[in-house]
């Protein structure tokens, strides 16, 4: 059963030839079995078994939606309610939501049956998993490597085929880069396509959730799930959600494809880029033309990320005081001492860091210096992709300079780990759509290839990827010991 | 650019953020890596360059003016650290 798609459970589902008890039993006997993966944070055995009881009666009486009795899991930044949300921090160690995020609410409405939470670094700070107060993900490719971040155990999870798709959030790269590490599919919508309500903020102008899932084709019906204007979030755009599933077959035949030449610099690893010149020539095979573009602005995606998520960062995490939910230190003297030892307790090493430096950038004296600044680098990337879109219709590159790294070994330099997001990064400052794909493997560890869209051009994104994974395999290799 | 562990003390003070004494010095020598890598942004010259509010140049949408959140009291106080007689406890402000 943990061997098939979305589409074909959704068949199996209703050919009767497995319940949705049965199935989800199933998955939540490999969650048992490989749980030395620490993918999962919590894991909600009761309530999928009382969701896929319910889906099978649903599904008796037919017409019950696709995703109805389909086993998927969250990443535990997402609010659930009557369940631990803990966005992988000491500080909502105890934390019980009181609502369900549009997310959630949107798959139960679905039918879906959710699993559990998923591992994930510390308020999705972090490239590795690492962060979190849960511990380190492994890596089903290697169990010595990362999984990624920050959506580690939600693309660790897929990979070890622990749940048949999951949901993950990129603020620079948090579902991309574990997806490309793990070998599986994963899409950053376009900025305010998937609500971010009841979604824990980080970085509320960068933060974006989205699917993670084998392949195009299943991310694509978990984005018609998820996408769609929200009144609860003020940032949701109120556009129509077109049907996914009907462009996935649409034909290549002269879509432009643009290759930045910053993307593809000495300082790639010359094994990835091969890796990747291959999957772009088999894209012309596909009928698609290739152009090298020039987007100089890229190199400074970095500096200004790490000013403007951090500024946002200090800024959101004030809400944690230790006043009325979250951890609260023992024995505070006064106010001050309850705020400054709650919050130095419970939040770790890399949260830290960013509050300081978000708090530094926007402390009085410093603001146009820093926050005015990046905002203004921010625009001069936003351009160079727009003048990039304005010649071709999607751009491709890698998604991270490395295959998966061992675990341990960059958590002590975090400068390194931030350099890591390379490739990422300016997608998020522009607000523009990006998914990577498995294309190959160096030293049997997956890469992944980057796809940016324009703005709300995700059905094209799942298209051109969907293509590929009609011509290649990549996608369906699973890690040994998990088949 | 570099910071002094005054300056990261002072930082953490603003951000009522507790930091061991222990650590301090590795905050500054990282916080100083950070602000290196920021100070690239430097390069470039932003002069007649307007800053990027929202990815879709966006407008802050409004709502009705109507209640729209519902009661969720017993949730909340049923979360929350210390509570009695419905109130949410914290330590005296004035000593």
């Amino acid at each position: 059963m943990h061997t098939k798609t979305i589409t074909e459970l959704a068949k199996s589902l209703r050919a009767k030839e497995f319940s949705s008890v049965e199935l989800t039993h199933a998955y939540l006997d490999r969650i048992k079995q490989y749980s030395e993966l620490n993918s999962f944070i919590t894991v909600t055995e009761e309530q999928a078994l009382t969701a896929a009881n319910a889906a099978d009666k649903a599904l008796s009486l037919g017409n019950a939606p696709l995703l109805t009795g389909i086993p998927i899991a969250q990443k535990d930044i997402f609010c659930t309610y009557g369940v631990k949300t803990s966005c992988g921090s000491k500080m909502l160690d105890n934390f019980i939501a009181p609502y369900n995020a549009t997310v959630v609410e949107k798959f139960n409405q679905a039918g879906a049956v959710m699993l559990g939470k998923l591992n994930m670094d510390e308020f999705a700070m972090g490239s590795s998993n690492e962060t979190s107060f849960y511990g380190a993900v492994q890596n089903p490719w290697d169990i010595n490597t990362v999984a990624g971040g920050s959506s580690g155990g939600s693309a660790a999870a897929v990979a070890a085929r622990l749940a048949v798709a999951v949901t993950g959030t990129d603020t620079g790269g948090s579902i991309r880069q574990p997806a490309a590490l793990c070998g599986i599919t994963g899409l950053k919508p376009t900025y305010g396509r998937v609500s971010r309500y009841g979604m824990i903020a980080y970085a509320s102008s960068l933060d974006q959730g989205g699917p993670m899932a084998r392949n195009a084709e299943d991310a694509a019906l978990l984005l018609q799930a998820m996408a769609g204007f929200d009144p609860k979030d003020s940032t949701s755009v109120d556009a129509p959600v077109p049907d996914y599933q009907e462009s996935l077959t649409n034909s290549l035949a002269g879509l432009k494809i643009g290759l930045p030449k910053q993307f593809f610099s000495a300082d790639l690893n010359p094994e990835i880029a091969k890796t990747l010149q291959a999957a772009i020539a088999e894209y012309q095979r596909l009928g698609a033309e290739v152009k090298e573009i020039s987007m100089p602005m890229l190199e400074y995606a970095i500096p200004a990320y790490y000013v403007i998520a951090s500024a946002e960062c200090s800024a959101n995490l004030s809400r944690y005081d230790g006043v009325r939910f979250g951890y609260r230190c023992d024995n505070p003297q006064d106010l001050t001492d309850l705020y400054t030892r709650s919050r130095g307790e419970a939040f770790g090493a890399e949260v830290k860091r960013r509050i300081l430096m978000g708090t530094y950038a926007l402390s009085a004296g410093y603001y146009d210096a820093y926050y005015l600044k990046a905002q203004k680098v921010r625009k001069l990337i936003s351009d160079d992709f727009k003048r990039a879109f304005s010649e071709v219709d999607v751009i491709m590159g890698p998604v991270s300079p490395s295959t998966a790294f061992g675990i341990g070994e960059k958590i002590a330099d975090p400068i390194e780990m931030y350099l890591a997001d390379i490739y990422t990064i300016a997608i998020n400052l522009a607000g523009l759509p990006a998914l990577s794909i498995p294309a190959g493997f160096v030293n049997a560890m997956p890469v992944g290839l980057q796809i940016i869209g324009n703005y709300f051009d995700e059905a094209r994104l799942l298209n051109v990827a969907h293509q590929y994974q009609q011509e290649t395999d990549w996608h369906k290799q699973t890690p040994k010991g998990f088949e | 650019m570099s910071l002094s562990a005054t300056d990261v003390k002072k930082i953490a003070h603003l951000a009522r953020l507790g930091i061991e004494d222990k650590d301090v010095a590795h905050y500054a020598q990282d916080l100083s890596g950070m602000l290196d890598l920021v100070a690239q942004m430097n390069a470039l010259n932003t002069e007649n360059v307007s800053a990027m509010a929202h990815p879709l140049e966006q407008h802050q949408r409004l709502r009705a003016d109507v209640v729209s959140e519902v009661n969720l009291r017993e949730q909340f106080q049923a979360i929350a650290p210390q509570v009695e007689a419905g109130l949410y406890l914290v330590p005296k402000v004035i000593e």
